[in-house]
């Protein structure tokens, strides 16, 4: 049925062009003949296809279209008719002798237009004759689009100041007279639209409305044009009859678009100093009237108002803007009751972005929106509802970006009260959002009491809420938690107690995130106490006296029992980390005992929780590299601790791993800058046993795959490598006939007739070799070393 | 008629001619063949003078017992059609009895003549003046010959003239109350008015304004009313509410209307409705009709009231 009625919609609306298009065509023809009784006829029987009732709004808008057009031509023609002498009284009586009166008053528009263009008569007068004349049109779409016409017609003619058609006084007040009347005649027909048809249309007829709803802005657009609507008329006269029509409809469609038509079409300035009379008609409006997105809208355009420049910010203090609008949105909730969260929220979030705009130090306004929003938040159900979610997410962030200080946002009393009636997830992307602007604005946190107030902000990202989420992506749950990670590296105080108050807190709310989050919170929070332990061991001279409280004894106490929190995790690899880590950092601090038990722990982890082959490389490398920078050792502590590293990397699985951590051990035996470690035997007994291995690794090879691989000839060179560091450094044990054996071994094994030329091992060996040429044409003494070298 | 009377009287050609007719006004009358023709226009009390000429086919003579102009005001029911009620009939006689062989022209004058009643052609009867002329003679028949001539009479403006008011409706249905400026409106003037809307509850579709003629003829038991719309102007489209007022501006000039003629010679009359019209979306007709005096305003001062 509905395909039949959109058809039959089709062919009336052909036939009705047709209909039309065979009128203009005789038209045309008594135009082109200065036949002015036939032109009239014909366009009459023109217009007449307007008057059709079965048309939708939109196929009546094609058919008027292009009766416009046509009217158009008839109007030129009437133009030239009077320019040749024919009196236009007697047209503009002429045409009203047509007995339709749709296709009449059409005439009578048109010939209007050309009556107030021959200043023959008094601009005011035609219109005033025109507009009055137009009630004839009571049927609501016909009308409407006839008095579309009379407003396009008439537009560029009103009687306005400056305008060529200004009369004596006061003419702009005709002016204004005329669109207003036919602005209300306009709406009052729109409206009525509503009412007529069956009840089982209803949805149809708002849909053709709202497709109407331009025709009757439109006029209102016009208003504003008017040169002499200024702010005194615009207070006194227009904006007390517009909204005296608006109320007076009570159509929820009409209201909400009208109300929102005045906020874009009139200038700012106009909205603020008539703020009060504007405001005062929210609550009189219809219950079903959006009156939040009214009011929204209204706001943001104050707020980007005042945004454009501080000259007018005096405007808004002297009306009060932000006591008047918080009135009437208080008054607008208590009226609409059961206005949906959404609303309720996006109300205060406009009113709360055009306060940041226009009084950004009265943060006790933000406070008090936000104190508001939470007595809405306690009465009023339906938060759940995703666009309130957004909504709120706006309220809160909008703050954070005004101020681009979290300082000034964990002032707000009440707005970790809002946060509190947030559910998870949005606590969440609140949380992230706080981060992020923390991070964007670059600025620390400095003292323990807001570390505290912001974790209770974010504690959503910070520990699980009891209820068992769904299972959240990976990806987003890491993304988060290396947030929060950064944000634990923004927290900073020169203030060494405050700066240990906030590492506790911090360590307190970390704590409580649970095995998932901590491996990514204890890294950061680690490393800020380990800087703060090697802030303290630079300055600890010279403040001994005073700052007993902080000691990096206790520190490392503290962090002891971080890094302990990750034992029950399985991330050995990272907890042995933290302990070279701290291990470091104690020793940096010449604290031999903290590091060497920072030591064990890693050792006990290593031999305890490492089995994974592949990790046991990479922390044995962790593990020898920071032996290495260690000096804090005694000799025993140190023997202890290289012994066990060396025995450990003679105990890896593979061999090609076992040589390289072996080679890496003859560091442990010779520091240049620590006299104490300078044993050229072990050294050199390192080195052999990696040759040892290098050798046993390819006779595997040999054995497994009948040909020795260039795997081995890689670990002979690296070795060779190690070789030319100590005998550069000057180790006694380190032979010149040594390096060239291993050269010669080397170049043998390259130039074997059972090995495949390996491009890897070439390069490696060529450019080894290069650097030996290097160094003896360098000259110096390590030059002189190297000519002992022969190739 | 003339093509006749020339077939059977071939002997001469009579005609006739006023003596100002260069000068005087003419008006458009409807002939019984359907013709509209420009003829003479005259008001009462006016002089009527001209010339009979009678011009003989060229060889031939003709012979006369007397030649007679009549200036006859005439009504004819069509109810009775060809029966001439003469409520006007003057009389010059022009020749003695006589012969005439060549053109001979007899001038004549009516001199303030009483023509109280207008040309008026309706629908069941017509009003005319004629100027006949009559060529008596024996055995060959009369000669006869008309000339029609057109009487308007003008009439001030009414002293009195007050506007039409009115409040009617259907209980609890519809109440309009409608003002016509005027309840006497001359042949080229405007109706200007209003309808209010006091009550609506029926769906209107339209409303139009009519302006009908009622014509009556006859007297007592034979009066026959005859009733033709003469416009129909569409005032309103679609359906207004409580509150709405529509105007009317309906301009008097594009129909074909006459004065109002109260009573003619006990004849006939003539009188003239606006007839409001509501139509509902069922097609259904609510009206109401108010009768109204049309007049002739002379013509100099019916165009001051135009504009």
């Amino acid at each position: 049925m509905v395909a039949d009625g959109v058809e039959d919609e089709e062919k009336w609306l052909s036939a009705g062009m047709a209909g039309l298009q065979q009128n203009a065509f005789y038209m045309h023809r008594a135009l082109d003949s200065n036949n002015l009784k036939d032109a009239l006829k014909y366009s009459a029987q023109m217009l007449s296809e307007l008057r059709t009732s079965k048309l939708s709004p939109h196929k009546y808008y094609v058919l008027y279209m292009k009766a416009f057009d046509e009217l158009r031509k008839l109007e030129i023609f009437f133009r030239d008719t009077i320019s040749l002498g024919f009196s236009i009284v007697e047209l503009y009586e002429l045409v009203q002798h047509a007995g339709n009166i749709l296709p009449r008053l059409y005439l009578l528009c048109t010939v209007g237009s050309v009556y107030i263009k021959t200043k023959e008569a008094p601009a005011k007068d035609i219109l005033k004759d025109l507009v009055e004349m137009c009630r004839g049109i009571q049927h609501p779409l016909r009308g409407l689009f006839l008095r579309s016409y009379l407003s396009q017609v008439s537009r560029d003619k009103l009687p306005d100041i400056g305008s060529e058609y200004e009369g004596d006084a006061d003419t702009v007040m005709d002016a204004v007279e005329f669109v207003l009347q036919n602005f209300t005649e306009m709406n009052k027909l729109w409206v009525r639209m509503q009412h007529q048809g069956p009840v089982s249309e209803k949805g149809k007829r708002e849909k053709e409305r709202n497709e109407l709803r331009d025709l009757i802005g439109k006029n209102l657009h016009v208003l504003s044009q008017i040169e002499g609507v200024d702010l005194d008329m615009y207070k006194e006269v227009v904006l007390p009859r517009v909204l005296e029509q608006v109320v007076n409809c009570k159509d929820d469609l009409a209201q909400y678009y009208l109300m929102d038509c005045i906020i874009q079409v009139f200038p700012d300035e106009y909205h603020l100093q008539s703020l009060e009379t504007l405001l005062s008609v929210c609550p009189q409006l219809q219950p079903s009237v959006d009156v939040k997105t009214v009011l929204s809208r209204l706001m943001d355009r104050l707020s980007s108002y005042a945004a454009s420049g501080v000259e007018v910010l005096p405007e808004f203090f002297q009306v009060e803007a932000f006591m008047k609008l918080n009135n009437a949105i208080r008054k607008v909730t208590e009226a609409q009751a059961d206005m949906p969260m959404v609303g309720v929220v996006s109300l205060y979030a406009s009113l709360l972005t055009f306060c940041l705009q226009v009084h950004p130090d009265r943060l006790d306004y933000v406070d008090q929106i936000l104190s508001s929003c939470v007595n809405e938040l306690s009465v009023r159900e339906g938060l759940d509802d995703s666009k309130a979610t957004r909504q709120i997410i706006a309220l809160l962030s909008a703050p954070l970006e005004k101020y681009k200080d979290i300082d000034t946002v964990l002032n707000l009393a009440n707005y970790r009260c809002i946060m509190e009636y947030l559910n998870d997830s949005m606590r969440k992307e609140m949380a992230n959002i706080i981060i992020q602007n923390i991070m964007n604005n670059k600025k620390t946190i400095s003292t323990a009491d807001k570390v505290d107030a912001l974790f209770e902000l974010i504690k959503g990202l910070i520990k699980d809420s009891g209820v068992e989420t769904p299972d959240e992506p990976e990806d987003e749950f890491k993304e988060e938690q290396n947030s929060v990670a950064r944000l634990i590296q923004m927290l900073h105080s020169d203030n060494h107690e405050e700066m240990l108050n906030i590492i506790n807190t911090v360590r307190n709310h970390v704590l409580m995130g649970g095995a998932k989050r901590l491996p990514y919170t204890i890294p950061p929070l680690i490393f800020s106490s380990l800087k703060l332990a090697r802030r303290l061991e630079g300055q600890d001279q010279s403040v001994t006296g005073e700052d007993v409280s902080v000691t990096p004894k206790k520190i490392f106490q503290i962090v002891t029992q971080t890094i302990d929190a990750l034992a029950s995790i399985p991330v050995p690899g990272l907890a042995l980390g933290l302990y070279l880590q701290c291990a470091e950092a104690a020793d940096d601090c010449d604290l031999e005992p903290v590091a060497y038990e920072f030591f064990t722990q890693a050792y006990i982890l290593y031999e305890e929780e490492i089995t994974d082959s592949r990790a046991q490389v990479t922390s044995i490398h962790l593990i020898i590299g920071t032996l290495q920078r260690t000096h804090a050792f005694g000799v025993e502590n140190r023997d202890a601790l290289t012994h066990k590293a060396t025995g450990y990397s003679a105990k890896l699985l593979k061999k090609p791993d076992q040589c390289r951590a072996v080679y890496a051990c003859s560091h442990l035996f010779w520091i240049d800058d620590h006299d104490n470690v300078r044993d050229g035997e072990r050294v050199l007994l390192c080195l052999k046993r990696a040759l040892r291995i290098a050798n046993s690794v390819q006779q595997m090879a040999n054995a497994t795959r009948g040909s020795s691989g260039t795997a081995s000839v890689v670990l002979f060179v690296e070795i060779l490598n190690k070789y030319l560091y100590f005998y550069e450094k000057g180790v006694p044990q380190i032979t010149v006939e040594s390096i060239q054996d291993l050269i010669k071994l080397i170049t043998n094994e390259l130039r074997g007739d059972n090995i495949k030329s390996d491009a890897v091992a070439d390069a490696f060996f060529s450019s080894t070799l290069r650097y030996i040429q290097f160094q003896k044409d360098k000259g110096g003494a390590i030059s002189d070393k190297y000519k002992l070298i022969v190739l | 008629m003339n093509f006749i009377i020339e077939a059977f009287k071939p002997a001469c050609h009579v005609s006739v001619t006023f003596a100002d007719a260069k000068h005087r006004k003419q008006a458009a009358l409807k002939k019984e063949n359907g013709k509209t023709e420009m003829i003479p226009l005259f008001r009462s009390q006016d002089n009527i003078i001209g010339t009979v000429s009678v011009e003989p086919v060229p060889g031939k003579k003709v012979e006369h017992k007397g030649i007679k102009v009549e200036l006859l005001g005439q009504i004819e029911m069509y109810s009775d059609r060809g029966n001439f009620y003469d409520f006007t009939s003057l009389v010059r006689e022009l020749d003695i009895p006589g012969e005439i062989y060549e053109k001979k022209d007899f001038p004549f004058e009516f001199s303030s003549v009483e023509m109280p009643y207008e040309t008026y052609s309706g629908i069941n009867v017509r009003l005319r003046y004629v100027l006949k002329v009559t060529i008596t003679r024996g055995y060959p028949g009369s000669i006869v010959q008309f000339q029609d001539f057109v009487v308007r009479n003008y009439s001030p403006s009414p002293s009195i003239n007050n506007s039409i008011k009115m409040e009617v409706g259907i209980e609890d249905c519809l109440h309009i109350e409608f003002e016509y400026n005027k309840s006497k409106y001359h042949l080229k003037d405007v109706i200007i008015g209003k309808i209010y809307f006091l009550l609506v509850r029926i769906k209107m579709k339209n409303m139009d304004l009519e302006i009908r003629r009622r014509e009556s003829t006859g007297s007592g038991t034979s009066t026959h009313v005859e009733t033709e719309t003469l416009a129909k102007y569409e005032l309103m489209d679609g359906a207004p509410v409580r509150g709405e007022s529509i105007p009317i501006r309906l301009f008097l000039s594009p129909y074909e209307l006459t004065p109002t003629y109260r009573n003619t010679n006990n004849k006939f009359s003539v009188k003239y409705y606006l007839n409001l019209v509501l139509v509902d979306e069922e097609d259904r007709r609510y009206f109401k009709q108010q009768e109204i005096t049309i007049y002739r305003l002379a013509e100099s001062s019916e165009q001051a009231e135009a504009l």
